[in-house]
C-alpha cells in the first residue's frame, strides 16, 4: 500500500523518534511513505491566530502537492492534521474569506493513528506480532486536535476517543480507562507560560499515576514533548521526584512487531523509558 | 461625556466580531459549558463565556487588553461543546487579531511573541526551525533575564542540552525550495489583503 506522508516540522526535530518509528513501523506493515517532496510548515499554532488566509494557505499548499499525488495523505501530528483539516473544510464549503487555490479537496486526508486502525492495516498488523508486550500497563492519550473539533476532524468518537486503546490492546498492553483522554497538555504555551504547562501536564502525569498504569502512550509530538520535558517543574510542584514515562504509540507497536530500532528511539526521550521496558522483560 | 470612571460600551462591536470571526455571539445563553471545560480557565482574568458576552455589551477594550485572549491554547473544547454551535475558539482568534491591531497593551505579551517567532521562522525557510525560533523568542520575551533570576534557565537548558545531544534539535536549518512561494503568503499578509 502507498500513501502520501506529511511528517510536519516536529517530526524532523523534537519528536525525531516519532518520525522514526512511523518509518519503521509502516516498513514492516508494507505501507510506502511518500514524503510529500517540498513540504512547508502548516502554521501550527501560530498562523491561526496572526491570519486566517496565512493559516489556510500554508497548509494548501501541502494539499495541492498531496491532491496532485493522488493517495491518501498520512499525518502522525495532531496539530498539523488538525490544520489541514480546517483548511480542507474551509475550502469545500466555500467558507469567507474565500481562497484561490487549485485544491479541490478530494484528497483523504488521515491522521496515523486512525489510518493504522483501518480494517485491513490491523489485520496485517495482528498476523506480524512477534513479541506481545503483555505485562504493560498504560492510558492512551490522545491530547486535544486529532478529534477537535468533530465537526473539523470528522472524529466519530470525540469525547472518549478509541482508536489507540484498541490498537494498545491488540498488542498485549494492559489499556487502563480514565478520563483525561482529550484533556490539554498545555500545547504551544511550552515556552511563553511554562508554568501553566507544568500544572496541565502535571496533572495529566498525576491522573496517570493516580489510574495504576506504568506509562502514557501519545500520538502528538507536542503533548508528548510537554508530558516528557517538563517533569522537573513538576517534581518542584509536587514536592517529590516524578519520572513517568511516556511513549509515542508507534514505538510501543514498533517493539511489539519486532523493531530492532526501539532502543535507538527510547533514548531520546528526557526521562528514559527503557528501564520500565526492562524490568518488564520487554526490551 | 468620558472620563477614566466611565465605560464608553462600542455597539458596533458586536457586529464586527461577527463580521471578522464568521460567529454570531448573540446566540449565547450563558450556561458556561465553555468555561467549565477551559483548561486554562484557572489562569485567566476574563472567563470564555464573559467574554462571549462582553462582545454584546460592546465592552471592546476590557476584552482586547485581557490576558485571556493570550492564554487560550485553541484546545477546542468550548468550540466542540458548545450547544448553541458557537465556534468559541474561532472568536477568540478574532480577538487576538484585533488585539495585535488596536495598539492597546496586550495583556499577555509572550504567547504573542512566541507566537511571530514562529512564524518569523516560517517565512524565511519555509518549515520551522526550532533554535532559531527558540532564540528570536528568548531575546524578544526578555525571558533571558527572568530565566537566570528564577533559576530556571539552569533547568531549561538541561533539557535542551539533553534534546540536542539526542538530535532533537538541529543546528541548521532546513530551507524547502518553494521558500518564494511561501514570502508570497506572508507579503499578502503585510499589505493588507488578508482578513
Amino acid at each position: 500500500m502507498k500513501v502520501s506522508y506529511y511528517p510536519g516540522c516536529s517530526l524532523h526535530s523534537t519528536g525525531l523518534e516519532y518520525g522514526e518509528s512511523t518509518q519503521e513501523v509502516c516498513k514492516i506493515l508494507g505501507i510506502e511513505l511518500n514524503e510529500l517532496s517540498d513540504w512547508n510548515c502548516c502554521g501550527a499554532s501560530s498562523a491561526h491566530c496572526t491570519d486566517e488566509v496565512l493559516a489556510i494557505e500554508l497548509a494548501t499548499r501541502n494539499l495541492v502537492m498531496a491532491e496532485e499525488a493522488g493517495l491518501d495523505l498520512v499525518i502522525p501530528c495532531a496539530a498539523c492534521f488538525q490544520r489541514f483539516k480546517v483548511a480542507e473544510k474551509h475550502i469545500t464549503e466555500g467558507k469567507e474569506p474565500a481562497i484561490k487555490t487549485p485544491y479541490q479537496g478530494k484528497v483523504p486526508i488521515k491522521h496515523l493513528l486512525d489510518f493504522l486502525v483501518e480494517e485491513e492495516n490491523l489485520k496485517v498488523i495482528k498476523e506480524k506480532i512477534k513479541k506481545p508486550l503483555n505485562g504493560l500497563k498504560a492510558v492512551c492519550y490522545y491530547g486535544c486536535l486529532i478529534t477537535r473539533p468533530p465537526k473539523v476532524t470528522d472524529a466519530k468518537h470525540y469525547e472518549n476517543p478509541q482508536a489507540m486503546d484498541e490498537l494498545l490492546s491488540l498488542l498485549g498492553v494492559e489499556v487502563y480507562p480514565w478520563s483525561y483522554k482529550t484533556d490539554c497538555c498545555g500545547g504551544s504555551l511550552m515556552l511563553s507560560r511554562p508554568d501553566i504547562v507544568a500544572q496541565l501536564s502535571g496533572k495529566l502525569i498525576q491522573m496517570a499515576e493516580d489510574a495504576g498504569v506504568d506509562c502514557v502512550a501519545t500520538a502528538c509530538p507536542l503533548c508528548q514533548a510537554n508530558l516528557d520535558t517538563k517533569q522537573a517543574a513538576i517534581s518542584k510542584n509536587l514536592g517529590r521526584e516524578v519520572r513517568f514515562p511516556t511513549f509515542y504509540f508507534t514505538e510501543l507497536l514498533g517493539l511489539a512487531l519486532g523493531s530492532g530500532e526501539a532502543d535507538k528511539w527510547l533514548r531520546r526521550h528526557i526521562v528514559d523509558p527503557r528501564d520500565l521496558l526492562k524490568s518488564k522483560g520487554l526490551l | 461625556m468620558q472620563s477614566e470612571s466611565v465605560i464608553v460600551p462600542d455597539n458596533a462591536w458586536l457586529a464586527e466580531v461577527r463580521n471578522s470571526s464568521g460567529e454570531n455571539a448573540s446566540l449565547c445563553y450563558q450556561c458556561k459549558t465553555c468555561s467549565s471545560g477551559c483548561p486554562v480557565a484557572f489562569a485567566m482574568d476574563l472567563l470564555p463565556h464573559q467574554i462571549i458576552h462582553m462582545i454584546r455589551m460592546g465592552l471592546k477594550d476590557a476584552v482586547l487588553k485581557s490576558s485571556s485572549i493570550w492564554l487560550c491554547v485553541s484546545c477546542e473544547a468550548c468550540t466542540t461543546r458548545c450547544p448553541n454551535d458557537i465556534d468559541v475558539a474561532k472568536i477568540i482568534d478574532a480577538l487576538r487579531m484585533a488585539s495585535t491591531k488596536s495598539g492597546l497593551k496586550l495583556g499577555e505579551k509572550k504567547p504573542s511573541v512566541f507566537h511571530d517567532s514562529v512564524l518569523s521562522s516560517i517565512k524565511k525557510t519555509g518549515r520551522l526551525y526550532e533554535l532559531g525560533m527558540i532564540g528570536i523568542y528568548t531575546l524578544k520575551s526578555g525571558d533571558m533575564v527572568s530565566n537566570i533570576k528564577s533559576g530556571s534557565l539552569l533547568e531549561d537548558a538541561k533539557v535542551g542540552w539533553k534534546m540536542f545531544k539526542n538530535g532533537k534539535l538541529k543546528l541548521i536549518p532546513k530551507r524547502i525550495k518553494g521558500r518564494k512561494e511561501i514570502k508570497n503568503l506572508f507579503k499578502k499578509l503585510k499589505r493588507g489583503e488578508s482578513a
